[in-house]
């Protein structure tokens, strides 16, 4: 959930494990983690769930899964080829099974993350050994992940959502989280993620679900992703109002620090955007992103890392929230120029809802209370929603029209589907703006906006992020943020088992 | 290094090529395209004329379109961590077509999903029909070289262009 605001009932699953943890003021932080071997895979959750953070578990699923081709994971199975990711729908139930039983309950509920365009086999699949939850969705898993045909996607997964949503008649929670606020991972203008994002949870709760989380990566400045989850938490409750949601932040999604140092600061100032911008819930990254598949060990570092910036964060907040005043700086973003983590901005205000003064919401402010500059991502969103849905009440059909008018059009996405006529501009302090908007339904770009041209332009904004975080870590400590006066930050937590119990339903 | 294809020199008073036909693709199980993008910018500016089969090609359509095509090179690229079981199949299912026997072939990325084991890799995709393996973490200059020998007509690299991160071609 998004807050008291919603108004949307707290349920049980994994929608409702992480709107307790939220209530309880802490950010759920969850790993990309599966490997192929059960034994692994059983190990990997195990220490997820024993992290010193508040955690939930993934099944990140192989690459022949995803693309349905279950002869070759058999095969890689077989001859012990490592996977990408654990092939679900090629184990059988009955391990699956005994690779969550005891492990995946109430208090350590486990998601499914795939990238497949037609997953009826996996949604089945994991139903059959008791999950309930997963992600992705018609436009986000088919455009950037596949060459299927739009129209064929979007009938996979209509029939993928009914079959989900029917789990609740037999007691589960659904919770599907849209994969639509991050697409190519990479140099997509804000206001196309945000829409996204809110069009593919529209089109689940359309088909049925009603446990549903919007999802939006970090991108390459701070300012503008603080906006931009701002206006996804705006049009999520407005959009929403009768589904249980919350929002997910993924941490950065494209070209990774080569370093150690680098991928810590950038996961680190992840988590300190989900505190301040209201998002419940942060997928994490590792210090091996940038090299290969992590190991668990890493991933369970990159949990802890990631919950302990949070904390930092929330007492951050909560200091200067109580010290705060209507009028004086209050929940302020972060700074201009610095990049993610630089100097303390003085963007103030008091949350929208008008609780000047008051205590920081527990788990973070409630998403829209940060006050932040508005440079048109929300009125951007509002319009590439406004014109798909009006264009037909099936929001399937929708986008499938929407994607053949060009009215959406992913910068630099090779599918056969994508009008592919928009670019992205890339500042040089890392904002994201359009330099040709296609048949986008919004203002062609005014200014001075330089394409990215060329192999050399293509890398040097693909690696953008790498670079400077690189840097950064090489000139050593980092320049935090500073704390507002007299409020220390705590230790990261060590007594994340308690909350976990007090996280999980009182009966298995 | 073996000349192959039409526009390759055969001797003395030979044509100067304009640049190779290159399929860019990558392998069936594998989504990732901002490489695919990335190498057919390179390619271009090399003076090169490419044609982008995009995500998760599938082996017989790999097939047909160069069968059809007929290009002087394919470049397959693949970082999800499949592309050694793939490559080995997509390299066994081109060169059992006759008309693709000779076409140079190369592979390069991120091959493996644990960062090592690129030399046994690479020694298995040679045998298995690749001319060129060019993993990340090997010589800068390795592709382009192979390229220049390829089609001695091409463009040098633009000064300052990158060069992707690989590993030695063959010889
Ligand atoms: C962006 C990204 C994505 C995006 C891709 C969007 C898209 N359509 O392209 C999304 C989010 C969708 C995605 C999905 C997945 N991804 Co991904 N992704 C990345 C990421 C962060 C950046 C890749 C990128 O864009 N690079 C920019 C391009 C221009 O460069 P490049 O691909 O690195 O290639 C360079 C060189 O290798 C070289 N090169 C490449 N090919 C060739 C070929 C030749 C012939 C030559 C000479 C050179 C060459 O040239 C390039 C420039 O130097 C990387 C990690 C990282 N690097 O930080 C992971 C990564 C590549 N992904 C990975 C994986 C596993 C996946 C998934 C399977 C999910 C999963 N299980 O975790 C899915 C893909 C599903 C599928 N069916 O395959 C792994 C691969 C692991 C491995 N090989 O060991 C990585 C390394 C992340 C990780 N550490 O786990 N991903």
């Amino acid at each position: 959930m998004t807050g008291p605001r919603t108004g949307a009932v707290a349920r049980g699953g994994f929608g409702g494990f992480v709107a307790r943890a939220r209530a309880a003021g802490t950010l759920v932080v969850q790993p990309r983690m599966g490997m192929a071997d059960p034994a692994r895979m059983r190990e990997g959750l195990r220490a997820v769930r024993d992290a010193r953070a508040v955690t939930v578990g993934t099944l990140t699923l192989d690459s022949y899964t995803r693309t349905g081709d279950l002869a070759a994971a058999r095969r890689a199975l077989a001859d012990g080829t490592g996977l990408n990711g654990y092939p679900i729908a090629t184990h059988s139930t009955a391990t699956t099974r005994a690779v969550l039983g005891g492990v995946a309950d109430g208090g350590f509920p486990v998601q499914v993350r795939h990238g497949s365009p037609a997953p009826e086999h996996i949604v089945r699949a994991l139903l059959a050994a008791g999950l309930d939850a997963t992600e992705g969705g018609p436009v986000s898993y088919c455009l950037p992940y596949s060459r299927t045909p739009l129209r064929e996607a979007v009938e996979a997964w209509r029939k993928s959502c009914e079959l989900l949503a029917s789990a609740e008649e037999f007691g589960a929670s659904p919770h599907l989280e849209t994969f639509g606020g991050c697409l190519m991972g990479q140099l997509c203008p804000p206001g196309l993620l945000v829409a996204m994002s809110v069009l593919e949870a529209l089109f689940f709760r359309q088909r049925g679900l009603r446990g549903i989380s919007l999802s939006y990566a970090q991108q390459a400045d701070p300012r503008q992703d603080e906006e931009a989850l701002t206006a996804l938490g705006r049009l999520a409750a407005e959009h929403l109002p009768d589904v249980d949601h919350h929002l997910v932040l993924y941490a950065y999604m494209g070209v990774f620090p080569a370093t150690p140092g680098g991928a810590r600061l950038l996961l680190e100032d992840a988590a300190r955007l989900a505190v301040r911008a209201g998002a419940a819930r942060l997928i994490v990254k590792t210090t091996a992103e940038a090299h290969r598949i992590p190991t668990v060990a890493e991933n369970v570092r990159a949990l802890e890392t990631a919950a302990a910036a949070a904390a930092g964060e929330h007492a951050r907040l909560a200091g200067s929230v109580r010290g705060g005043v209507r009028g004086e700086p209050v929940l302020a973003g972060s700074g201009r120029g610095g990049g993610y983590g630089g100097s303390l901005g003085t963007a103030g205000g008091a949350p929208a809802d008008g609780r000047s003064g008051g205590l920081v919401r527990a788990g973070g402010l409630p998403a829209g209370a940060l006050r932040v500059e508005d440079t048109g991502i929300e009125a951007e969103a509002r319009a590439l929603i406004g014109a798909v849905l009006d264009l037909d009440a099936d929001i399937g059909r929708a986008l499938v029209r929407a994607f053949a008018a060009g009215y959406l059009d992913v910068p630099y996405c090779l599918h056969p589907d994508n009008a592919g006529r928009t670019r992205t501009s890339l500042t040089p302090d890392g904002r994201l703006l359009w330099s040709d908007t296609g048949s986008l339904p919004i203002a062609a770009p005014r200014g001075p906006r330089p394409p990215i041209l060329g192999s050399a332009g293509l890398l040097a904004a693909l690696s953008h992020v790498r670079r400077s975080y690189d840097a950064r870590a090489a000139a050593g400590p980092p320049t935090r943020t500073p704390l507002a006066p007299g409020r220390p930050v705590p230790l990261p937590s060590r007594t994340t088992s308690t909350p976990r119990r007090e996280l999980g339903p009182t009966t298995p | 290094m073996e000349q192959h294809g039409e526009t390759g020199t055969t001797g003395p008073g030979a044509v100067v090529t304009t640049g190779l036909d290159v399929v860019v693709t990558t392998v069936a199980s594998d989504s990732h395209t901002w490489n695919l993008v990335f190498l057919q910018l390179l390619l271009e500016e090399l003076g090169h004329r490419v044609t982008n089969l995009g995500a998760c090609v599938p082996d017989a359509l790999l097939v047909a379109e160069c069968a059809r095509l007929a290009p002087g090179l394919i470049v397959v690229s693949s970082v999800n961590g499949h592309g050694f079981p793939d490559g080995l199949r997509v390299a066994a299912a081109l060169r059992a077509r006759p008309e693709l026997a000779r076409t140079p072939l190369v592979i390069g990325g991120k091959l493996g999903i644990e960062g090592t084991g690129a030399d046994a890799r690479r020694r298995a995709l040679l045998a298995a029909g690749f001319d060129g393996v060019f993993e990340e973490g090997g010589s800068p200059g390795a592709f382009p070289a192979f390229l220049r020998a390829l089609a001695p007509g091409g463009r040098p690299p633009l000064d300052g262009a990158p060069v992707p991160v690989v590993s030695g071609a063959r010889r």
